[in-house]
C-alpha cells in the first residue's frame, strides 16, 4: 500500500524520512525494507505484534542501533553526521527503563535535564505528566503508571521536537493508560511530533493521525485509522459459531459480504451493511438447520484491519 | 559546553545518593569491617604470659618456701604431696615439682619451655633465699615494639580488602544494575558525555574511598590504639590509588556482563583468591616460595603491603613505587579494555 498523502493543507516539513530501511541480525531479518514519512506535528503509531520490527525501527530512529542499509533522516538530519545535535532535539521513552529505586522523581528528571542545552524546567516537566505530588517520592514508591509517567517526564525534559514512545502503556491498568493518553494528547496540541509503538489498536485509534502496521519486518498497511478501516471494505464485523460447523462457502451469499475468515467452529464476516447481512445470515443457518451460537457484531477496528492484512489477530500475538 | 559542569555535578550527586541511601551498602562498607576488626582483635589480643605453677611438696620447709616463691613475679606455688605434684606435672597443671630439703630436688622436664623457665626462676629464688649476693645490679627496661600486635597487622589488611570490595561491588554492581535496567541505554540516548559519566563514577568512588580510609584510621586509633606511623597524606593517596585501580578492574569485569548473576560470579572469581592470598588476615609469606612471585603481583597484595608499610613502618610514599606500579598496571589495562568493549545496552 502506498503512503497516503498528509491530510494537512499546507505541506509541512518532514519530521521523519525513512527510505529502504533494512536491519539484519546474524540470520534474522528484523526489518525487511521499509519506507515511510512522518510530517511535523503528527502522531504516528507503529503497530504490530511482538517481533514485527517496531522496536528495532524505533531504536534505529533513536540512533541506538545502526541500520544494515537504508536511509534515515530526522528533522532533516542524519545520525552519522549530526548525532550530537539530534540527541539534543529528540526525546525518548524506552519500552522499559528501571530508574534507580532510591532516587526521587525530581532528582531523576533533574539529572536528565542536566544533559541538555535547553529544555523545560524540572518543575514544568513534572507538571506536564502530573507527578507534582510525587516529586519527592523515591522511584521505588511509584506505581507502574507513575513510573511510565516519570519516563515520559524524562523524555520531555529537553522539550524535544520529536518524541519516541516505545509501548508507553503496556502493562498499565485502564485508568493509568487514559491518564497517559491525556498527556500525549497535550503534546500533540503543542505541535510536537510523536512516534508511538503499541499493540493496543484502541490506543492508536485514539491518539494517532497516521498508523503504520508492521508484520515480519514489513509495512503491511499505512494510513489514517479511518482510511485503514475503510480499506478493508467492510465497516462492520459479524462473529459467530455454529453447531455443527459449516464451511465458508455456505455464507458466500450473505448480503454485502466483503470477506470471511474461519474462526473456531464458525467464521468472522466483514460486511458493509449490518442490517442487510444479519437477516441473510440467520436465514442461511435456519435453512441448514444448524444452531447458531456466540453471535456478536462490532464496528470494524484496526484489529480487524490487522487481521485482514496478516490473517492473524493482533491480540493473540501480543499477549 | 556551558552546562557540562552541571551535568557532571548531577551525575556525581546521582552516584552518591545511590550509595548513601542504600543502608546495606553503608553496613558493608563501614560497619562490617569494624565488626570484623573487633571480633578478630578480641580473639587474637595479646595476653600477658601465664604464671608458671610450682608444686611444693609438703614438708617442714614448705611453709617458708611457698611465700618466697609466690613473691617472685611470674611464679605461683602450691603445697601438695609428692604424688599429687607428679600427677599435676603430668597433666600440665604444674611446670615443676620442688622437693624441699638441704639438697632441694626439682622434678621438671627441661625440654619443655615452661619447665626450663620455671627451673631457672626457682633455682634463682632458692639461691637468693639462701643469701646469695648478686654482684651485678642489672636494670631491666620494658619495651613494646609499636605495630607488633595482631590488630596492627589486621587493620591495614582489612582496609585494603574493604577498598577492593567496595570498588568491585559498589562500581561493578551499579554498572550491571544500570545495564539490566536499561538505564545505560537510556543515558546514551541523551547528549550525556560518556567521559563525564565515567568521571562521575571515578569521583564518586574516590569520595567514598576517602571516607572509608579516614574512617579506618579513626576507628583503628580510637578502638585499638593502632597508630599511623607514616604520613596520613601518603596513606590516603595510596588508598585512593588502590581504590581507582580496583575500579578499573571492576569496569573490566562487568564491561559485558548482561545480568547480575554473571557479574557476581565474575567479581567473586576476582576477589576470592586475593582475599585468601594477599595477606588480609594473615601474612602472605605463609604460602610456599614458588607461589610468592604470583602473590606479589596481585593488586591487593601490593595495596596491603603498601598500606602496612606506611601505617606500621612509616615508609614514605616514594619508597612504595613498586606497589604503586603494580596497582597502576592492574587498573589501567583492564580499564582501557573495558572502555573499548563496554556494552551500553
Amino acid at each position: 500500500m502506498e503512503p497516503s498523502p498528509a491530510p494537512a493543507p499546507s505541506p509541512p516539513a518532514l519530521a521523519i524520512e525513512v527510505r529502504g530501511l533494512v536491519k539484519r541480525f546474524e540470520d534474522v531479518v528484523a526489518i525487511a525494507g521499509t519506507d515511510f514519512e512522518v510530517p511535523m506535528g503528527q502522531c504516528v503509531g507503529l503497530l504490530g505484534p511482538n517481533g514485527a520490527g517496531k522496536t528495532t525501527t524505533v531504536e534505529i530512529l533513536e540512533g541506538l542501533q545502526q541500520p544494515t542499509s537504508g536511509e534515515v533522516r530526522l528533522l532533516g538530519m542524519r545520525w552519522d553526521k549530526d548525532a550530537a545535535e539530534l540527541r539534543e532535539r529528540i526525546g525518548i521513552a524506552l519500552q522499559e527503563t528501571r530508574f534507580p529505586d532510591r532516587i526521587s522523581v525530581e532528582e531523576t528528571v533533574r539529572l536528565f535535564r542536566s544533559f541538555y542545552r535547553r529544555g523545560l524546567s524540572v518543575e514544568e516537566a513534572i507538571a506536564l505528566v502530573r507527578l507534582e505530588e510525587k516529586r519527592d517520592a523515591y522511584v521505588m514508591k511509584l506505581s507502574g503508571g507513575q513510573r511510565q509517567r516519570l519516563a515520559l517526564a524524562v523524555a520531555l525534559a529537553a522539550d524535544p521536537e520529536l518524541l519516541f514512545l516505545d509501548e508507553p502503556t503496556t502493562g498499565l491498568d485502564p485508568q493509568s493508560r487514559r491518564a497517559l493518553w491525556d498527556v500525549i494528547e497535550g503534546l500533540k496540541g503543542k505541535g510536537r511530533t510523536v512516534v508511538l509503538t503499541t499493540h493496543y489498536m484502541e490506543e492508536a485509534q485514539v491518539l494517532c493521525d497516521q498508523v503504520i502496521i508492521m508484520d515480519h519486518g514489513r509495512i503491511v498497511a499505512q494510513g489514517t485509522p479511518a482510511e485503514l478501516i475503510a480499506s478493508i471494505g467492510g465497516e462492520q464485523v459479524i462473529e459467530f459459531a455454529t453447531t455443527p460447523a459449516l464451511p465458508a462457502e455456505a455464507f458466500a451469499e450473505v448480503p454485502t459480504l466483503v470477506a470471511s475468515r474461519p474462526r473456531g467452529n464458525g467464521h468472522t464476516l466483514s460486511v458493509k451493511e449490518l442490517h442487510r447481512a444479519l437477516p441473510g445470515l440467520l436465514a442461511i443457518t435456519a435453512a441448514r438447520g444448524v444452531s447458531l451460537n456466540h453471535l456478536s457484531t462490532h464496528q470494524a477496528t484496526l484489529d480487524d484491519v490487522f487481521l485482514a492484512f496478516t490473517g492473524r489477530s493482533l491480540r493473540e500475538d501480543a499477549s | 559546553m556551558k552546562n557540562s559542569p552541571h551535568a557532571l555535578a548531577q551525575l556525581l550527586l546521582f552516584r552518591m545518593r545511590g550509595f548513601l541511601r542504600e543502608p546495606a551498602a553503608l553496613f558493608w562498607v563501614f560497619i562490617f569491617p569494624m565488626l570484623t576488626a573487633l571480633a578478630l582483635g578480641l580473639a587474637f589480643r595479646d595476653r600477658p604470659l601465664p604464671e608458671l605453677k610450682v608444686a611444693v611438696v609438703d614438708g617442714p620447709e614448705a611453709a617458708r618456701l611457698v611465700p618466697a616463691l609466690e613473691a617472685v613475679e611470674g611464679l605461683s606455688a602450691t603445697r601438695m604431696s609428692e604424688a599429687e605434684g607428679r600427677d599435676a606435672l603430668r597433666r600440665g597443671k604444674a611446670a615443676l615439682v620442688l622437693l624441699p630439703g638441704p639438697q632441694p630436688k626439682l622434678i621438671v622436664d627441661p625440654m619443655q619451655e615452661e619447665g626450663r623457665t620455671a627451673r631457672l626462676m626457682v633455682v634463682d629464688a632458692l639461691e637468693r633465699l639462701e643469701g646469695r649476693q648478686d654482684r651485678l645490679s642489672v636494670q631491666t627496661r620494658k619495651v613494646t615494639a609499636p605495630g607488633s600486635r595482631y590488630i596492627d597487622f589486621l587493620i591495614p589488611g582489612l582496609l585494603g580488602f574493604g577498598l577492593m570490595s567496595s570498588s568491585l561491588w559498589g562500581l561493578g554492581w551499579a554498572l550491571v544494575q544500570m545495564r539490566t535496567g536499561k538505564l545505560l541505554k537510556r543515558l546514551v540516548a541523551t547528549p550525556m558525555k560518556r567521559s563525564q559519566f565515567l568521571l562521575s563514577f571515578m569521583l564518586g568512588r574516590s569520595v567514598l574511598a576517602l571516607a572509608e580510609i579516614l574512617f579506618f584510621v579513626v576507628f583503628a586509633r580510637l578502638l585499638f590504639d593502632v597508630r599511623l606511623a607514616g604520613s596520613l597524606l601518603s596513606f590516603v593517596a595510596l588508598g585512593l590509588w588502590g581504590s581507582l585501580s580496583f575500579g578499573g578492574l571492576a569496569a573490566f569485569v562487568t564491561s559485558r556482563a548482561a545480568n547480575s548473576e554473571t557479574a557476581s560470579g565474575l567479581m567473586n572469581l576476582v576477589s576470592m583468591p586475593m582475599m585468601v592470598l594477599s595477606g588480609v588476615f594473615f601474612s602472605a609469606s605463609n604460602f610456599p616460595d614458588w607461589l610468592q612471585p604470583f602473590i606479589k603481583a596481585l593488586p591487593l597484595t601490593a595495596l596491603n603491603d603498601g598500606l602496612r608499610g606506611i601505617m606500621l613502618d612509616g615508609m614514605p610514599l616514594l619508597a612504595l613505587w613498586p606497589q604503586g606500579l603494580i596497582l597502576g598496571v592492574w587498573g589501567l589495562i583492564p580499564f582501557l579494555i573495558a572502555v573499548r568493549y563496554f556494552k551500553w545496552m
